[in-house]
């Protein structure tokens, strides 16, 4: 079976793009990725789209493609929350290594900012919580987060300020990035005086809203750059609802990534790099110590020991994650894999980590309900 | 109430019951087990053969959070408001309105009131507090 390379990535700044449409935004981001890639975009027979709040069409593939004069032998949305975008890179991988399609283009965008009010956006998003059991009590999307917060922080010892080291670690990383929505420097302090949302999670736990757009291409052939490969990759969706996650120490994500290195035949000793999901500190908390980049309740101190930044021994979202870089939804969760592509490839400009072999992706959608995990690798080393 | 099928777990039983002021849970005929919000099979052992029962309501606080950023205006009046998950003494784990001071391990007894003009369960503490554990969840 052949290999699934990714030879392009693509990205517009995260913030507000006023007056910009999603398809105008992941038409810029799919047309950087095109042109990363070395591509035409006649050469692109495999099409991918994540969905867009501001723009609920019922084929938005084929509405993307007709306007970009695209006709793919094979294309469709895809619809996993958070997770759609590795979701997809796992399909385009398949896709690829079953000869179905040569080049896939993965691409999402949309103008969530910008294309609806605050309050639109905050109600859209808590229709993923049950419409009799859990909607009708005033629930939104930070207050699912932090009713699952208090429980793990209850079981873990977790407290407030470690939850801070993580959104503190990603607006210094997010500082390096030119494309980042949130750039200012914020301290521990700030995070915990920052404006309550839905106890224990403040203002600068939660991700901003931003509009933006990314795109990625999968491909059976390599370019002449460093080959990255999608060497693993695996899923698990254990619940959609938060009441109905039975354990917050088990919400599928460490399934997810047993069964990615089980595909890529690595274990978790092997990963230099991680980007990972961060919809809310707790999030990127949770997920650490459930797939076992740091022990139960130990994230914070990992952070502290600076084992996360650019220089250190795991760096982490290096682009700022999404509780800095921004969050537009599907392309949110893909910035990860972008930058990861990036870091892989010797292409992270400042932000270039010394040692990135073996890169750990994770994204979940809903309330930590639908994961992906996927192992990109750079070729011919190790 | 009767024995259910899948044309039978139509509609909103759940939310019918709290129009009722019953708190419905639906348990499993096969392999007794309860059932956490509305399904078509049993999520033990796969049965299809479920029937909805009364809860007591008594039950214990799971996770709370205080809510300052409501997601509508129904329920702007209302900030700040404590939302909670609580395990039911049936088992099914339900969420609900509860007063600020209630802590995760909590022993509460839940009510079906109007809020934000729809009834919804709303959990007080019991007189008879056998908690054992006082940790808040939080850090102070």
């Amino acid at each position: 079976m052949t290999s699934a390379y990714i030879i392009g990535v693509g990205n517009t700044a995260f913030g507000r793009h006023e007056g910009q449409q999603a398809l105008d935004l992941m038409a810029h981001a799919a047309l950087n990725a095109v042109a990363d890639a070395e591509l035409r975009c006649r050469d692109i027979d495999g099409v991918l789209c994540g969905y867009a709040t501001t723009l609920p069409h019922l084929m938005l593939s084929t509405l993307f493609c007709e306007r970009l004069g695209l006709s793919p032998t094979y294309g469709h949305s895809v619809q996993l929350g958070g997770a759609t975008g590795c979701a997809m890179l796992m399909l385009a991988s398949k896709l690829v290594r079953s000869g179905v399609c040569r080049n896939v283009l993965v691409v999402a965008g949309e103008n969530r900012a910008t294309g609806q009010s605050r309050d639109a956006s905050i109600q859209t998003l808590a229709q993923v919580g049950d419409p009799e059991y859990e909607i009708p009590n005033g629930a939104s999307v930070p207050a699912y987060y932090a009713l699952m917060a208090s429980r793990y922080m209850y079981e873990t010892g977790t407290t407030e300020s470690d939850l801070a080291e993580l959104a503190v670690l990603m607006r210094r990383h997010a500082a390096c990035h030119p494309d980042a929505h949130l750039r200012t420097p914020i301290t521990c302090d700030d995070v915990l005086a920052s404006k309550p949302v839905a106890t224990p999670l403040k203002l600068f736990d939660c991700c901003p809203i931003s509009d933006g757009a990314s795109a990625l291409i999968v491909s059976s052939e390599a370019n002449d750059r460093p080959r990255i490969l999608i060497r693993g990759a695996g899923q698990a969706h254990q619940h959609q609802h938060l009441t109905a996650m039975p354990s917050v120490l088990d919400c599928g994500a460490a399934a997810a990534a047993q069964r990615a290195f089980d595909d890529a035949g690595l274990s978790i000793g092997d990963i230099d790099l991680l980007a990972i999901y961060d919809s809310f500190t707790i999030t990127l908390a949770m997920l650490l110590e459930e797939i076992g980049f740091a022990p139960r309740g130990g994230a914070a101190q990992r952070v502290r020991n600076g084992d996360f930044r650019h220089d250190g021994v795991l760096p982490l979202n290096t682009h700022g994650g999404l509780l800095s870089f921004g969050h537009c939804g599907v392309a949110g969760g893909m910035a990860h894999a972008v930058e990861a592509v990036r870091q892989l490839s010797g292409r992270a400009d400042e932000r270039q980590v010394a040692k990135a072999t073996h890169a750990f992706v994770h994204a979940d959608g809903g309330v930590m309900s639908s994961h992906v995990s996927l192992i990109l690798s750079r070729e011919g080393e190790v | 109430m009767t024995r259910s099928d899948l044309w039978q777990t139509r509609g909103n039983v759940f939310t019918d019951g709290l129009a009722k002021g019953v708190l419905r849970y639906q348990w499993c005929v096969d392999c007794g087990a309860s059932l956490t919000l509305t399904r078509y099979a049993c999520t033990r052992c796969g049965s299809q053969s479920l029937e909805w029962r009364d809860a007591a309501g008594t039950g214990t606080v799971y996770a709370r959070t205080l809510v300052s950023r409501p997601p509508s205006d129904e329920f702007r009046a209302l900030v700040p408001y404590l939302l909670v998950l609580v395990d039911l003494d049936e088992g099914p784990r339900i969420m609900a309105h509860g007063a600020p001071a209630l802590k995760i391990g909590d022993r509460v007894c839940a009510r079906i009131q109007q809020v934000a003009g729809s009834p919804l369960p709303v959990v007080y503490p019991r007189r008879n507090n056998d908690v054992k554990d006082t940790n808040t969840g939080e850090a102070k």
